[in-house]
């Protein structure tokens, strides 16, 4: 995210805004909201139980800022009284009663945010913490159900909610107490003047009560046309080469004036919506004036009211309706921050399916084999993907799967690393069975290259070594050189300090597969997992990724799948799948003698490569 | 692709004090040109101030009926009570009004700042549109959305917020001033004494705030790509049991976010405390002074409570400060991004007086053609001659980089060229319109871009007014035809980012088709076949040959048997023609042509050539070592 954009930056400088003018936050409010859900609330409080002393303090804070917010005009009526003899307090001791509850003033005002907005920050880190945390651990069946986009949208959009609702909850709290205080000062002052001039509050409530409503429609329409106008936009530059190419430029245009201009009318609306508030709220604050003004001043000809309490009245009511617009902010926000909430605690409470047993082992030392006896899985209840697979991998082997999308050669593999628990059947490797051994073990000696190679952001030499943390560049540069790599990083402008952008955008996809190659055999893995690249490399890294895999294959034991003919050629034993079940199996010599599933796959690439021979 | 732009949004920045002045005052000029209505605004403002002022000067008023006719004993109670209910209505009156001009000056702000919103959205989208692609090369898209958008609304927030509450507080602080100088200069200098202070507060925290909000939104967008790359590579993660690692990165992110965050709340905290205290002694001074006066007979209690009165209006928006050299920050480094934009010269445009593009023949020709991205950078495209005459087939072949693509994308003037020139017909292409020379000239890239609509209005995109026979008919020379009307909406299915799956090599059909809308006189394929299988290539290829047969085409592939039946075959290598002829010349020549035409024919053929044999019997001895 840009600097400044909305939310955080209007939070920032929330203090700073005034008072009777643009309702800013209110109208970022979502529309989809939750009542106040008591397992929701329990569950949040939890998060702040280890900070219980800070939160018992902010409270204690927040309210005895209040107190002096509220005393303030208080010694103001007694200095104005002492002033005119009114009272028998001397101006002095007044105003040093006001000195002291300023200083306390100043004092409380730094201490109550700052202790209650620190403890915002810091429930809200640990709990991205937890989600984060919990994540590491869920089972990758569950996660690759879930669109990582969708993950990200609760990791950050959710938990920002869940941010500003803490963050305002303080100043809420702090806002409450300050109309309780207000309230309870001009009874206790005078008590029918007090009830005359809160008449106006119910009013308010009302007016707002129902202008909500009416607001948040319009508020919507305003955040929906400007999504709108800036979806087209994000379309237009990404497809900025398309659009030249085929000269639209003069229809798009037309075409995003017009949303542009729904924008413009949407926006101008929500506005006048918001400011018709001010005029509204102005008018009430004069009413509540006006009250004052005869009744307070009838009482105070009538001897029956001091004039310092009269002003003290005057300060009070320009004060009040503030907490009532602010409380009103708070409802909404907090209805939001529950949905939001409890889409968190449905990612926390997604349950660890695959972890170590108690007494989970070390794999032992030397070249284990891989085995797989009479396995069956699949990802959704009733529709298994493997059926009954029994398939013995020798240390040190190569075995090739072959098959057509769907075959299950992925899963097979998924299975060797633990990312998923088999439904019958067992997983072996070194002989024992998967599940009796520990994640991290497994991790460390199963060696993983994906088809698509995922490489993390920053530069080549952390990514070689990510997950080999002593690597010294040494061993770094040998890994490379190892596969062929080494030469075109050295001709990177920084060479292996080049940063990979994002996605490494900035490599060729042939380039990404021979570092994703490099870290994978500087991590020594004694088994091998490959998926092999089906993009269209070119054929000049193409030889040299078929040269890497060489180097990579050799002394390890070694599941492929595999898509090109060469690959599977040089593997010890070829395995082709078919519907989750073994078609055969066999060396590439045998597999076309038996004229089968294999023998057809491979004629029927060479009948596509003849048909352009005989051109 | 690389290029990361000077304006890097994660790049905390300071603030940049020379150029807010220029950027500034441009932005201002922008609302300018809405000069009746920025007027208005301004008196609203201006009224606004006034009635704020009113208000006290009333109550003081009424505090000095009430007390001073109570002095005067109870006779005039009743002429008393009178004028107390006439200053009553004189104050809801004064109150509404205020009201009223607050919420016009609001509105008016927001309005003007919505409408230069609107100018600047449009101008900014129309400039997009014409910059080539050098420009967009250089500049990220994701970059370019970022301004669009957040750099916009940053902008257009300072018009709102800063620029026209700057002149609310002036006129509010200059009135008021007046006002309270001319009733008690000693008084009104005591109670205006904080506003110096809190004014020096409020902008070093809004300086401060500004700075490391930018610090901690970086921060914070290090952290998010932390956790987006996990989840994204989870496999891997776990793969690798790195588990523990991606833990310490994401804490060591968030302990450093979160320790900004808190310093960001020490700095506010501290400084809005400051600058209550500054408020509040001067109310004390003001009681002080005011109430010793009331005391001795020198001061009315209402002067004193709207000396009061008056400071309580004035706390708010003096407050404000802070947040209007926050925006005006903002607006500055956004309103800079916004205008690099804007006064961006497209490289590649109608030359004056350019012609439209005549076709005859259709002949291309390159003549001594290079191309370097930079003047003086190593050139990607060195004296590159070649004729294309109609109905002819010219494929390119050559490893990454060779300049390839750059080749293509000079003949519909994506890039100008550096030396040489290009000619259709005889026509240099810098002669005459890019409209008329893109519409002969149809260029099918390999990354496809399909746009959020159905598959219907993308194939037409070029022409959204084609009836759908030649809609049809293109999808069916592209080999799409029959999977869009297997589809159960048909074309009129929607193929973009959300729309229905489709498979690589059916987007490339989907491309061609869209790039055959126009029947262009010549068609250039840049490896947008990849994805393609090679039966439905050759199927494509000769329902290319049915469908236009005059037309010249270039095919660059790495796949030799897309373009082996070319009738000339070109070799780059790092920009250079390194060898030319036909498949079968270039086979006998036995150089760099025939040694991938032999890799690529013993991958589908089973017989093992020299050439990887002798590959993997050159392993360096590093390698030898690991393994």
């Amino acid at each position: 995210m840009r600097p400044g954009g909305g939310g955080g930056g209007m939070n920032a400088d929330r203090n700073a805004m005034g008072g009777s003018t643009v309702e800013g936050t209110e109208r970022g409010e979502e529309i989809f909201a939750r009542r106040l859900d008591g397992k929701v609330v329990r569950r949040l409080v939890a998060l702040i139980r280890p900070y219980r002393a800070s939160f018992i303090w902010a409270i204690v804070a927040v309210a005895a800022f209040t107190a002096v917010q509220v005393a303030i005009p208080v010694t103001v009526r007694y200095a104005v009284d002492s002033a005119v003899g009114a009272t028998h307090f001397s101006l002095d001791t007044v105003l040093l009663a006001f000195g002291a509850l300023i200083v306390a003033n100043g004092v409380l005002n730094f201490y109550q945010e700052w202790i209650a907005a620190r403890l915002a920050q810091r429930v809200i880190f640990d709990l991205r913490r937890a989600m984060y945390a919990h994540l590491q651990d869920v089972s990758l069946g569950m996660l690759e159900q879930t669109h990582v986009g969708r993950l990200m949208a609760r990791l950050q959009g959710d938990v920002n909610s869940l941010q500003e609702f803490l963050e305002t909850s303080v100043s809420a709290i702090g806002d409450f107490f300050l109309l309780v205080g207000i309230v309870g000062v001009l009874l206790w002052m005078n008590l029918e003047l007090g009830l005359l001039t809160l008449a106006v509050l119910p009013v308010l409530v009302l007016i707002r009560a129902w202008w909500i409503p009416w607001a948040r429609g319009i508020f919507r329409r305003a955040r929906d046309a400007s999504s709108s106008v800036n979806a087209a936009l994000a379309e237009n530059i990404n497809g900025i080469r398309t659009v030249q190419e085929h000269r639209r430029e003069a229809l798009n245009l037309v075409a995003y004036e017009q949303r542009a201009k729904e924008n413009l009318d949407a926006q101008v609306g929500s506005s006048r919506a918001s400011q018709l508030m001010v005029p509204t709220v102005d008018a009430l604050t004069g009413v509540a004036m006006a009250v004052i003004v005869v009744a307070g001043g009838s009482a105070v000809l009538k001897g029956t009211l001091g004039v310092g309490v009269m002003v003290a009245y005057i300060f009070y009511v320009q004060r009040f309706f503030d907490p009532i617009r602010t409380l009103s902010m708070q409802y909404t926000v907090s209805q939001r921050a529950m949905a939001a909430a409890a889409r968190i605690f449905e990612v926390l409470d997604l349950p660890v399916q695959i972890q170590d047993k108690p007494d989970a082992r070390e794999l032992d030392d030397g070249v284990p084999a891989i085995e797989l006896r009479n396995v069956t899985f699949g990802y959704r209840p009733k529709l298994p993907v493997l059926h009954d697979i029994s398939l013995r991998v020798e240390p040190g082997q190569t075995v090739a799967l072959v098959g057509p999308t769907g075959s299950g050669k992925t899963s097979i593999t998924a299975l060797v690393h633990r990312f998923y628990d088999v439904w019958s059947g067992q997983v072996l490797v070194g002989g024992v069975d998967v599940r009796d051994l520990k994640l991290d073990t497994l991790g460390r000696n199963v060696g993983l290259v994906l088809q698509e190679p995922f490489l993390f952001t920053g530069s080549i030499l952390d990514n070689i070594r990510y997950g080999v943390a002593g690597a010294t560049r040494e061993d770094v540069i040998a890994a490379a050189r190892a596969v062929h790599a080494h030469a075109f990083i050295e001709r990177l402008p920084e060479g292996y300090e080049t940063e990979l952008g994002q996605r490494a955008r900035n490599l060729s996809i042939g380039q990404r597969q021979l570092i994703s190659f490099a870290r994978t055999l500087l991590a020594q893995p004694r088994i091998l997992i490959l998926d092999e690249a089906t993009a269209n490399i070119d054929s000049f890294t193409e030889l040299k990724i078929q040269k890497a895999l060489k180097v990579l294959l050799k002394g390890r034991t070694s599941l492929v799948i595999a898509h090109r003919l060469a690959t599977i050629r040089d593997a010890d034993r070829i395995v082709v799948l078919q519907h989750g079940r073994i078609a055969e199996q066999g060396t590439h010599d045998e597999l076309l003698a038996r004229g089968g599933l294999y023998a057809q796959l491979h004629a029927s690439s060479h009948a596509t490569f003849d048909e352009f021979a005989g051109d | 692709m690389n290029t990361v732009s000077p304006s890097d949004p994660a790049a905390p920045e300071r603030i940049d004090l020379r150029a807010m002045p220029r950027v500034l005052g441009r932005l201002l000029r922008l609302s300018l040109r809405y000069r009746w209505l920025c007027a208005l605004a301004v008196a609203s403002t201006f009224g606004a101030a006034i009635f704020s002022l009113v208000t006290p000067r009333l109550l003081g008023h009424a505090v000095d009926q009430a007390h001073t006719l109570l002095a005067g004993g109870a006779a005039h109670a009743d002429a008393a009570r009178h004028a107390l209910w006439w200053t009553a209505l004189l104050v809801i009156g004064a109150n509404t009004i205020r009201g009223l001009l607050t919420g016009t000056q609001g509105f008016l702000g927001e309005y003007i700042a919505q409408r230069v919103g609107y100018d600047l959205r449009l101008a900014f989208f129309e400039k997009l549109q014409r910059l080539s692609f050098d420009y967009h090369d250089r500049v990220h898209s994701g970059e370019l959305i970022a301004r669009g958008m957040l750099d916009l609304e940053g902008v257009r927030a300072f018009i709102e917020m800063g620029a026209l509450r700057v002149v609310m507080l002036v006129l509010l602080v200059g009135v008021g001033a007046w006002r309270l100088f001319s009733t008690d200069a000693p008084l009104a200098a005591l109670a205006l004494s904080f506003v110096p202070f809190v004014v020096w507060r409020a902008s070093n925290m809004g300086a401060l705030l500004r700075v490391t909000w930018q610090k901690l939104q970086a921060l914070m967008s290090d952290l998010t790509r932390t956790m987006e790359e996990n989840l994204q590579g989870m496999r891997l993660v776990r793969s690798f049991a790195a588990n523990d690692f991606e833990m310490q990165k994401f804490d060591v992110q968030s302990e450093a976010a979160l320790a900004l965050a808190n310093r960001r709340i020490t700095v506010r905290m501290g400084s809005m405390s400051l600058m209550n205290f500054a408020y509040y002694i001067a109310m004390g001074l003001v009681l002080y002074v005011g109430g010793h006066r009331v005391g001795a007979g020198t001061l009315t209690v209402g002067t004193l409570t709207e000396f009061l009165a008056f400071m309580t209006i004035l706390q708010q928006p003096v407050r404000q400060v802070g947040m209007i050299v926050n925006s005006s920050a903002r607006a500055t480094s956004s309103g800079a991004r916004l205008f690099e934009v804007l006064d961006a010269e497209p490289a590649v445009r109608d030359a004056p007086g350019a012609r439209e593009l005549r076709i005859g023949d259709g002949v291309l020709r390159f003549e001594h053609v290079g191309f370097a991205h930079e003047p003086g950078a190593r050139p990607a495209l060195r004296d590159v001659s070649f004729e294309l005459a109609p109905g002819r087939t010219l494929g390119i072949v050559g490893p990454p980089g060779s300049g390839k693509s750059v080749l293509a994308n000079l003949i519909p003037r994506f890039y100008d060229v550096s030396t040489g020139r290009i000619t259709i017909d005889g026509q240099d292409i810098r002669d005459v319109t890019l409209a008329s020379l893109r519409r002969a000239v149809s260029l099918v890239q390999q990354e496809v871009f399909l746009f959020d609509t159905s598959a219907r209005d993308n194939i037409a995109y070029a022409d959204p007014q084609a009836n759908e026979l030649r809609v049809q008919a293109v999808a069916s020379t592209a080999q799409i035809h029959s999977h869009l009307a297997a589809l159960p909406k048909g074309y009129g299915a929607h193929v973009g980012e959300r729309g229905v799956a489709l498979s690589g090599g059916q987007r490339q059909r989907l491309s061609i088709a869209r790039g055959l809308l126009d029947d262009p006189a010549i068609l250039v394929l840049d490896d947008s076949s990849s994805a393609i299988d090679a039966g439905t290539e050759a199927q494509l290829r000769r329902a290319l040959m049915r469908a236009a047969p005059h037309r010249a085409t270039i095919i660059i592939a790495h796949r030799l048997s897309s373009l082996k039946h070319a009738d000339e075959i070109l070799v780059l290598d790092d920009g250079a023609v390194v060898e030319r002829g036909t498949h079968a010349q270039l086979v006998a020549l036995g150089g760099h042509y025939a040694e991938l035409w032999a890799l690529q024919n013993r991958a589908a053929a089973a017989r093992a050539p020299a050439a990887v044999e002798l590959a993997a019997g050159e392993l360096p001895a590093e390698m030898e070592k690991r393994a």
